[in-house]
């Protein structure tokens, strides 16, 4: 039996059931008594500031009161009118940076209305039920092709089928779900929720997906538009960022988002090896799921190294206080500067101090060194650069409001495109912004 | 599919939700919101003759608060509309021109001689107007020059001004009746003898809403003084729907198209209202409280169940509940139930227990082995709904029947058959066979 103070890197370092407690819902569902109680805080306010912040527009106020005369169906209807991921949305979404935050009730006594908490709510209670709540327009005979079956790609998808166009789906993966199946926590996606919500999105007919079809390998832009009405690129970021120094390609550093998808994908996470003493580099969403999993695996020392301080920081205060409560270590102003590898194999990462000098950042020159028998890169991911015909903005496709590409009849949204927040709600937003312009397009 | 639409007395509209006769119906920019955001019809605000009448300039309103100062209950002071008659009228016509599917129904007070009736119908028609509403309800300030409440409240006066309404017009009459009143049932009758062809109900309840303690006034107060309100919004609700249930029921009137209103808030109340006879429901302080938008919530509400429950019209349910209203005289008193706690979701608070030691049966026990464990006595409930009432935690206590083996209260066996009040053998009154 393997301990958590098993030295380097190891599987079955927990119990079975440690496992299971470790991965599961991190925020258990409310009851319909709380959902009640929770539904009747909320104010209905006039042209409401959580409406504004959601990057969806949900219409908060009405679910929730939808919610509050025990109509959770309709409640859920009112969400996904808007955002047909609203069950994912629910589990994953920052809210206390989005509509949780502004919410009036911080200003009378510092306690949001749970809005993410009542989503899951109405979305679960719906879901249940197995229906589909949209009922597709008549055919317009019209075909578009979607790369990329992740949050952007799946509501495009949807809201076209609405519509009553053909979406045909390319996905490279085995699976549908992006990064809601192969790289958010586990503990925020238990119960296969990205599966389920697959299912459910496709359920309205007219949304086909083939995957094993990558774009710049099985498929090109050229013969999509050649052959579709329309084309929607939702590819995500295909590539990570490297650390550019010594030692990285040593045994143990790993890339955190390939780390996350095996754990995603692990049919016993008690086979999943992971180090005793783990060390992540970045201070974004990322690193804090990858160093939080890390130690639910039962890592018994893992530490966050991040070049810049607390308030800079991608992961929101939240995300920090949960990579803590967990027992992770987030170390500011440090930055990488060598893997310490020993017979081939991690033993360390030397970190140098960092400061602020005239806005920019540099290096004090004092370094140590942080024993680690794995090291997990997380300083961002990139975009893959599939289709060298598209204007780039910043390294990601350049889209005007309506998501259009600088190529006719191409359309892009989600994490591929530029300017977005890189959350799963601005992808679904996105996607259906661009079927609405499709829509525009082709019906015009 | 379920469908909403609405046909009362000929007047169609998308939806069986009416703004009522208030400030939300009082001008063509309010009513315009309303139709914009999806209300089905308007009784457009109580029209009088010029000159036209004078608001106070002070408070108007005052409420009644639940915890969270959520919106229970609504006084107010405002008299019918105070701008001039022919405003009105020009606005009416304005709007029911660009509404055309939306009902349009105008509501009237004028003092009473048919002669003041005549005329202002005859300018009401002018505006293509779907109907009239007569305002018999007013509590306040309007009661005291004679209309309003003070006709409401005479049963031969409905009757005669329904009378001269309906010899008078082509439009649809539906009498607004008060509800302060003894029997409802009195002015609904004249209102039908007189041929009206529905009431609408219920008007605003008598109240003074509170006493400022300070300086010694009801509350509101216009410079030191005030005076008593009508009330309205969720508070009303049950009395407006008894007076509905009374009038459905009741064998004179039966059949006679009604328009609910009082407390309206939810689907659920509307869905309430219709299924004791209302043909369609009327709402104000909701309207008031949240804004238009909550029409939404009431059509999406109303539709889901509707769908949930088969329905596919609201005809299928108009009514439904009204032959199950009775008297208590032929409630069976065969029927036992019992309460019962659900222990996982009891959260102890106790409440059941002091009630129904403090001020029922003393059927609820507070300790167990040591424990503070609440659980019925089934040897003392009489199962009169108290703890049921008062428990935090819904469905936490549900009442139980029991079909078999003895009352342990009574010792009696259950008797399977239906026993009422009139051939109870304490009943000095009874009769042989029990009627129902
Ligand atoms: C570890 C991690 C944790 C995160 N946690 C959160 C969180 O808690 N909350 C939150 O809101 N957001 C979170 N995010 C961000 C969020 O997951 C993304 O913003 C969102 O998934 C973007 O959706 P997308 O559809 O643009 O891309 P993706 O989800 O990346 O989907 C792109 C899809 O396209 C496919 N694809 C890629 N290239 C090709 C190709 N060439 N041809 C065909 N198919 C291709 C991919 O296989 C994938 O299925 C997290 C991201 C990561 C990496
Ligand atoms: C401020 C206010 C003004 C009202 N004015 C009128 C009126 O002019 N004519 C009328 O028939 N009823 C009037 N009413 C009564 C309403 O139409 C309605 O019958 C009553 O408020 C009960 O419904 P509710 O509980 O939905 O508010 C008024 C109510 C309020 C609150
Ligand atoms: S509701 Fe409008 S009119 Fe009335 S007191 Fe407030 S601001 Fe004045």
């Amino acid at each position: 039996m393997v301990g958590t103070k098993q030295s380097g890197i190891a599987a079955g370092r927990l119990s079975g059931e440690k496992y299971a407690e470790n991965f599961s819902d991190l925020h258990p569902p409310l009851t319909s008594h709380e959902a009640l109680v929770e539904a009747d805080r909320c104010y209905f306010c006039h042209d409401a500031p959580c409406v504004t912040a959601c990057p969806t527009g949900i219409d908060i106020p009405m679910f929730i009161r939808q919610i509050l005369t025990e109509n959770p169906n309709g409640a859920a209807k009112t969400i996904f009118d808007e955002n047909i991921m609203g069950g994912m949305c629910a589990r994953v979404c920052p809210t206390e940076t989005l509509c949780e935050q502004a919410c009036v009730r911080n200003d009378c006594e510092e306690k949001p209305v749970l809005i993410g908490q009542l989503q899951r709510f109405a979305t679960d209670t719906a879901m249940a039920t197995g229906e589909q709540p949209y009922e597709r327009a008549s055919s317009t005979g019209k075909k578009v092709a979607i790369v990329g079956a992740g949050p952007a790609g799946l509501a495009c998808a949807h809201r076209l089928a609405l519509l009553g166009h053909e979406a045909v789906i390319f996905e490279a993966r085995p699976k549908s779900g992006g990064l809601n199946e192969y790289g958010i926590a586990a503990y925020k996606a238990a119960e296969n929720i990205a599966q389920r919500e697959v299912e459910f999105i496709t359920s309205i007919g007219g949304i086909s997906v083939e995957h094993g079809k990558a774009l710049g390998k099985e498929i090109t832009l050229d013969g999509l538009r050649n052959k579709f009405d329309a084309v929607f690129l939702g590819m995500g970021l295909g590539g990570v960022n490297g650390l550019g120094i010594d030692g990285e390609d040593g045994e143990g550093v790993e890339d955190a988002v390939e780390f996350i998808a095996g754990l995603r994908q692990a049919d016993e996470l008690s086979a999943l090896a992971v180090g005793r003493k783990v060390a992540v580099i970045g201070g974004g969403m990322t690193a804090i799921d990858a160093a939080v999993q890390a130690k639910l695996l039962g890592a018994e020392e893992v530490t966050i190294a991040y070049r810049r301080g607390k308030d800079q920081m991608n992961a929101s205060a939240f995300e920090q206080d949960l990579a803590q409560t967990n027992g992770v270590t987030i170390r500011h102003n440090v930055q990488p500067v060598r893997v310490v590898v020993d017979s081939g194999k991690v033993s360390g990462i030397e970190l140098e101090y960092t400061q602020a000098q005239a806005g920019k950042l540099v290096g004090t020159g004092e370094t140590f060194i942080l024993n680690a028998d794995m090291v997990f890169k997380a300083i961002g991911q990139t975009f893959n650069g599939e289709v060298a015909t598209l204007a780039l903005e910043g390294r990601r496709i350049r889209i005007d409001s309506d998501r259009k590409t600088s190529l006719d009849g191409v359309w892009a949204g989600g994490d591929c495109v530029a300017g977005g927040d890189d959350l799963t709600v601005a992808a679904v937003e996105d996607g259906k912004r661009a079927a609405e312009s499709i829509h525009q397009t082709l019906s015009a | 599919m379920v469908d909403l639409r609405n046909d009362f007395l000929g007047i169609k509209s998308p939806n069986p939700f009416w703004l009522a006769s208030a400030p939300p119906t009082d001008r063509e920019t309010n009513v315009v919101r309303a139709f914009k955001a999806g209300w089905g019809g308007v009784v457009w605000k109580t029209l009088g003759e010029d000159p036209h009448v004078v608001n106070v300039n002070g408070p108007r309103y005052g409420a009644i608060h639940a915890g969270d100062r959520r919106l229970i209950g609504l006084n107010n002071i405002e008299l019918i509309t105070d701008r001039p008659l022919g405003i009105n009228l020009q606005e009416i016509k304005k709007v029911k021109r660009e509404w055309p599917d939306r009902a349009m129904v105008v509501s009237l007070m004028v003092p009473c001689e048919e002669q003041n009736w005549v005329d202002i119908l005859k300018a009401v028609e002018d505006t293509n107007a779907d109907g009239v509403e007569l305002n018999f309800g007013c509590p306040h300030g309007m009661s005291e020059r004679g209309m309003g409440a003070a006709v409401g409240q005479v049963p031969e006066y409905v009757g005669m001004v329904a009378r001269w309404c309906k010899a008078n017009t082509r439009m649809p009459v539906i009498v607004k009746l008060t509800p302060n009143i003894g029997d409802i049932r009195q002015p609904a009758r004249a209102a039908n003898e007189g041929g009206a062809d529905a009431v609408s109900l219920i008007n605003t309840v008598n109240s003074i809403i509170g006493v400022d303690l300070d300086i010694m006034a009801p509350e509101p107060h216009t410079d030191g003084k005030g005076t008593h309100g009508g009330y309205c919004g969720p508070a009303v609700k049950p009395i407006a729907l008894n007076m509905v249930a009374e009038i459905a029921r009741d064998p004179e009137t039966h059949g006679l198209p009604i328009s609910g209103i009082g407390g309206i808030t939810t689907w659920r109340d509307a869905a309430e209202f219709m299924a004791l006879g209302a043909g369609n429901v009327q709402v104000c302080t909701a309207a008031m409280t949240y804004g238009f938008k909550i029409i939404d919530e009431l059509t999406s509400g109303l539709k889901n169940w509707m769908s949930e429950k088969g329905y596919s019209s609201i005809d299928e349910f108009i009514g439904m509940a009204v032959p199950n209203v009775t008297d208590w005289q032929y409630l069976n008193l065969n029927h036992i139930v019992k309460a019962k706690i659900d222990q996982d979701k009891c959260i102890k608070c106790g409440r059941c227990h002091i009630v129904c030691e403090d001020t029922s049966h003393q059927a609820i026990t507070s300790m167990l082995d040591g424990q503070r464990h609440f659980e019925v006595i089934d040897e003392e409930c009489v199962g009169c709904n108290l703890c049921v009432s008062v428990c935090p935690v819904e469905n936490c206590i549900t009442l139980e029947q029991m079909t078999e083996g003895t009352d342990p209260r009574t010792g009696q066996p259950i008797n399977p058959d239906y026993a009422n009040w009139t051939t109870h053998p304490n009943n000095p009154n009874r009769v042989g066979e029990a009627a129902e």
